[in-house]
């Protein structure tokens, strides 16, 4: 059988790179990439609609921004799944071959939670920096999240599970994912109300004192905050399931 | 050859190498730390392509909570791997 499997993965890998030489360079200009007239359009006028500097989170969170909220909800239904498949199956295989040593209350080390303390507000403030830059400067609602939701899982690593999630419950946790979402869909539904598309954030301009264009970028911000909040809980809800088979007891 | 071409074969080498090392390893625990590595490298050639937004994507979600996910995996199930 592995035989079998490595002929089948050394052919389909073979396939691959022959297929692989028929790519146009990297930064050609003549690849259908770059000679398309949708790109020349986001590059000439995305600074011109929106005044956002940074094209990509522009073409993500505007011109796209119907995937990106799907994006979102991919994320929200993934984390959901996990917590449901860990809670039906995860909590009662306790066999007792996997106990862990772990599972003996000790005292959390010193060094590692003194660090940790120090650490902490300097990951969180970072992560909001990279939110709120994010349509300044790479960055935005995905990594920003991730790095606040990495702050969460290490206060459960430093210390223990119940102390992170006396910071934030699963429940909770869950609870701020669907809010993520709704903060997304509510910006798209609310420019419907003002008389545009959904998520056509110019329509925005109506209730804020800003111009069209001004309204896209802040409007930007709003469901990357919004995104930021589904991938912040989405992973620490992740983590302390995974790390404790679902029963949201104890450490790693 | 240039610097930077050296730089990206350096870097594609030792993808590589971290790719094989991880699936051959028979301790998950190791496996999972080596494709944290792997996520890294992907990471620094895509910000040597001027792909910012993706190298840091990769940054945090492949080289840092996916590494903690396997972790917390591993610890949950047996270390060694069966074949």
């Amino acid at each position: 059988m592995k035989k079998v499997a490595l002929a089948v993965t050394l052919f389909i890998g073979a396939l691959l790179l022959y297929a692989a030489k028929d790519f146009s360079a990297w930064g050609d200009l003549q690849s259908p990439a770059s000679a398309s007239p949708v790109s020349k359009h986001f590059i000439a006028d995305t600074g011109v609609d929106t005044e956002v500097p940074n094209m990509v989170t522009a073409v993500l969170a505007d011109y796209r921004g119907f995937d990106t909220m799907f994006e979102t909800v991919v994320i929200f239904i993934a984390g959901i799944a996990i917590i449901a498949i860990l809670r039906c199956t995860g909590a009662d295989a306790d066999s007792p071959a996997l106990e862990r040593e772990s599972d003996v209350a000790t005292e959390p080390d010193l060094i590692v939670t003194n660090t940790v303390r120090l650490l902490i507000p300097v990951i969180q403030l970072f992560a909001f920096y990279v939110l709120a830059h994010g349509h300044v400067s790479p960055g935005g609602g995905f990594q920003g999240g991730v790095i606040m939701g990495a702050s969460f899982i290490l206060v459960a690593l430093a210390w223990d599970l119940p102390k992170a999630m006396e910071r934030l419950s699963v429940d909770r946790a869950v609870m701020l994912a669907g809010v993520g979402i709704l903060i997304y869909a509510g910006i798209g539904l609310l420019s419907m109300l003002l008389g545009g598309e959904f998520l056509d954030y110019a329509e925005l301009s109506h209730v804020l004192p800003v111009s069209p264009e001004m309204a896209r970028y802040h409007a930007m911000l709003g469901v990357e905050i919004g995104v930021a909040f589904t991938v912040t809980a989405v992973m620490f809800a992740i983590y302390a399931n995974l790390s404790t088979r679902g029963r949201l007891a104890g450490g790693l | 050859m240039t610097g930077l071409a050296l730089f990206n074969l350096f870097i594609l080498v030792f993808m590589v190498v971290a790719a094989v090392i991880s699936l051959r390893l028979k301790d998950l625990l190791t496996a999972s730390v080596v494709f944290g590595i792997y996520s890294f490298l992907m990471c620094l050639l895509w910000a040597e392509m001027g792909a910012v937004d993706v190298a840091f994507t990769e940054a945090a979600v492949g080289a840092g909570v996916s590494a903690v996910f396997l972790v917390a995996t591993v610890f949950n199930v047996k270390r060694k791997s069966s074949d």
